[in-house]
């Protein structure tokens, strides 16, 4: 199908794009990447008057490294994220993660941004984000605002982002050199949405876990933190006893829905898999000496 | 850029104008009049006569309109053109009169890696940026690539035999220049 008829705007400056937005209210609708927002178009799931295309705003780009604090803006594409050695080093579990962002031809286009900012449950950044504690940096006319992941997410495509205000950043708290992270997807073929995902990072401290974020995606209505299996894990070095323990938690915790393909018990167990391949992924890895390397 | 901004919001939806926007399309630069909703593929197939580049599922599912964007292939369907203003985008009609791609092209002819060939110009543009990308990629590694790109004649195993072996042939090649 064909998109409806609207405008397009290319603003060069966040104060510009501010401005247009107060203007337009829910008129108007923001083309980050557009790799979602265009298939919507196509669809007409979506007939906006306006669209503002922010291309142009080089504000909006590129990927720092400041007092341990990695800093990825928000029209940095899937591909770039995937290609920095400032990621690799500060945010190794956002280079794991990129490769199972659908397809090269989408990575190429498709933005931080407008990941987070559309919060599909099955999308990989919201978990990531999650997992790693980061923080979405926004701004309107009113101002700016920090908003920590865990309070940004609210529901199935929503998030705690006011009518009229967009992501300027996200930032990422520095890897440090006793966390290890890793990252699980099940998808029916590779790149297609996920059935379930996990994203983690845990320090490991003496030969046992401690601080372990579990994120989840594609299990419900949006990512989710696993709080009582991570409880479990705190302190505790691995077993299969301690796996058992887990997978049992995890199966009285996890909320999961159905899909069009699987059911909930399905993606329950399939949960617990991805469990117990993350564990093992995480103990598995040796620490990495470039953590502590000044950026 | 502001005055563009401006002239470009002032045209409301319920009559919508013709955007101006510079694209260079396979090494010609061009002013050309779009829609705001008018898509790369439709620009190119409808507007310049551009029929190499495919219309397939039209929600950036099945790859058969992926095109090159500043050098890197993109869905085509998820792209605007007035998006493309300022850039360079190349189709397989470009490719193929530059030779980039002439060793997969033959090595595509000589596997039988095509058909019908709708997801054909997708796949030999999604696979060329895998050979500069990707030079070590395992047979594993291009089966994941091309995960984007349906063909729904060949399984498959036609397409990921002549990729591997211009894959490999780039490699000896290079190893040969370098010795």
């Amino acid at each position: 199908m064909k998109a409806p008829a609207f405008a397009y705007a290319r603003p060069t400056q966040v104060a510009e794009l501010l401005t247009l937005l107060e203007q337009h209210g829910d008129e108007a609708r923001i083309l980050a990447g557009g790799q979602s927002l265009l298939a919507m178009l196509n669809m007409r799931l979506s007939e906006p008057a306006l669209l503002l295309d922010l291309q142009a705003v080089h504000e909006l780009k590129g990927i720092t490294v400041s007092q341990q604090v990695l800093r990825i803006n928000a029209m940095a594409t899937h591909s770039e994220i995937a290609a920095s050695p400032l990621v690799a080093q500060h945010a190794p579990l956002l280079a794991q993660a990129a490769p199972h962002i659908a397809h090269r031809a989408i990575r190429n286009l498709g933005t931080l941004g407008g990941s987070i900012a559309l919060a599909d449950p099955a999308a990989e950044w919201p978990a990531c984000l999650l997992a790693l504690d980061g923080v979405v940096l926004t701004r309107s006319s009113a101002g700016e605002r920090r908003i920590a992941a865990r309070d940004f997410f609210t529901g199935l495509y929503s998030t705690a982002l006011a009518p009229n205000e967009i992501i300027v950043a996200c930032e990422f708290p520095c890897a440090q050199a006793t966390q290890r992270f890793a990252f699980a997807e099940l998808a029916r073929r590779h790149g297609d949405y996920a059935v379930v995902g996990l994203a983690a990072a845990a320090h490991w401290r003496e030969g046992a876990f401690d601080a372990v974020r579990l994120a989840w995606l594609g299990v419900g209505d949006q990512p989710t933190r696993a709080s009582a299996t991570e409880q479990v894990l705190q302190g505790q070095p691995y077993s299969e006893a301690l796996l058992a323990l887990a997978q049992h938690t995890l199966r009285s915790e996890l909320q999961t829905q159905a899909d069009l393909t699987h059911s909930a018990a399905t993606k329950q167990h399939l949960a617990g898999v991805m469990l117990k391949r993350t564990l093992q992924a995480l103990l598995a890895q040796q620490p990495s000496a470039n953590h502590s390397v000044a950026a | 850029m502001n005055s563009a901004t401006e002239r470009n919001t002032l045209n409301s939806a319920a009559h919508p104008m013709h955007i101006p926007v510079h694209i260079t399309i396979n090494g010609t630069p061009g002013t050309h009049q779009v829609q705001p909703r008018t898509h790369l593929i439709d620009f190119l197939r409808e507007d310049l006569g551009l029929k190499g580049s495919h219309l397939g599922c039209e929600h950036g599912v099945c790859g058969a309109c992926t095109v090159q964007l500043d050098g890197k292939v993109v869905r085509g369907c998820l792209v605007l053109a007035v998006q493309a203003d300022g850039r360079r985008v190349d189709t397989i009609e470009g490719v193929s009169d530059s030779g980039a791609l002439a060793d997969l092209q033959a090595a595509f002819i000589r596997h039988n890696a095509l058909q019908c060939g709708f997801c054909t110009s997708g796949m030999l543009l999604a696979a060329g940026e895998l050979l500069t990308h990707k030079p070590h990629a395992s047979r594993a590694e291009v089966r994941e690539w091309i995960s984007g790109n349906y063909c729904r004649c060949t399984g498959y195993q036609a397409i990921v035999n002549a990729i591997c072996e211009v894959l490999a042939a780039r490699l000896a090649h290079s190893a040969e220049v370098a010795a």
